[in-house]
């Protein structure tokens, strides 16, 4: 018989197991961030260089703050720490509750289209790559 | 610079607005290779795992456990100012991921449909969309070797578009070619916008 946490104790053999379970138990089980909405184009940035073990947090959220030394989009965490973008989402929301990041939504637009400068912008931009 | 709260690090600057800009079109015509093509970065890929109650509409008869689906979207960054990083997103490829491209659509700047000759059928779900949802979009066709090239008006034609929508030829690996794609994209956007504008203040 093997005991529970012993490494050769290989329940989990579908593909079910790594990208379903694992994200859920980084967040102990919880679905939806507890503040922020974070698109996944929301920017965010670490509001200190890094993190000592405050309780609560788990080793991703110290990745994320690390992470966010510079700055990095909801999605590109997600891709970085190859987690899904909703445990992302779940853990930004902690980080955020205790002022650990600082997040920047998109430009909202909600009847439409930005700005005409804003278009100017990244066409100058891309002309200049 | 002195912004923002006093728990940033000395010197941060003002967290610049990010938009983005969707690549679509049909399984294998070369979304993530553009996307690569003008990206800063190699594209990342990033995952949303869907319980079966977001899955919605997803067929799912016959399942008894609770079932999870997993959408990969590749996506790459251009930092254009200081201010302002431009995201591009491959879309998911799957039809029945239509509810994660209304989260991508939304405050998109607009999109490229990517198609290829060969399988033009392919970008009609994606042309659909967009026109559907009053997403400004290119067409942008990409030129394969060995692919009979045909007429930008036959394509025009043969994908029954309104004739404002841009239709361009493109090499998806070239850097050069995929910007020039963009940034007709963008004109055309910008054009869009003026009309509706203008439109609205009648």
């Amino acid at each position: 018989m093997t005991r529970p946490g012993d490494p050769t104790e290989q329940e989990w053999v579908d593909d079910h197991a790594g990208p379903v379970v694992r994200p859920y138990a980084v967040t102990g089980g919880r679905a939806r961030p507890v503040t922020g909405t974070f698109d996944l184009i929301s920017l965010v940035t670490a509001t200190r260089n890094e993190v000592g073990s405050e309780s609560g947090l788990g080793p991703e959220h110290v990745a994320i703050v690390g992470l966010c030394q510079r700055i990095q989009s909801v999605a590109e965490i997600a891709a970085h720490l190859d987690l899904p973008v909703g445990t992302v989402r779940v853990l930004l929301g902690d980080l955020a509750a205790r002022s650990l990041v600082q997040v920047r939504e998109p430009r909202a637009t909600p009847a439409g289209l930005p700005d005409e400068h804003v278009f100017e912008a990244v066409i100058n931009g891309l002309r200049a790559l | 610079m002195d912004y923002g709260r006093s728990e940033r690090p000395a010197g941060a600057a003002p967290l610049p607005t990010a938009i983005k800009i969707l690549i679509a079109g049909g399984f294998g015509v070369g979304k993530t290779t553009m996307v690569g093509a003008v990206s800063e970065t190699r594209p990342l890929r990033t995952e949303e795992v869907l319980t079966e109650t977001g899955i919605g509409i997803d067929d799912l008869s016959g399942v008894e456990e609770k079932s999870t689906t997993t959408v990969a979207m590749d996506f790459g960054r251009i930092t254009i100012s200081d201010d302002l990083v431009l995201y591009l997103f491959g879309t998911p490829g799957q039809d029945r991921f239509w509810f994660v491209w209304d989260e991508l659509a939304l405050g998109a700047l607009g999109a490229v449909v990517l198609a290829d000759t060969r399988r033009l059928a392919d970008c009609f779900p994606s042309i659909d969309y967009f026109e559907g949802r009053g997403t400004p979009f290119v067409v942008a066709v990409n030129c394969f070797e060995g692919a009979r090239t045909f007429r930008l008006d036959e394509v025009q034609a043969a994908l029954d578009l309104d004739p404002g929508v841009p239709v361009v030829l493109c090499d998806a690996r070239q850097r050069e070619s995929a910007k020039e794609v963009l940034i007709t994209l963008l004109e055309h956007a910008m054009k869009l916008r003026e009309a509706r504008r203008r439109a609205a203040g009648d």
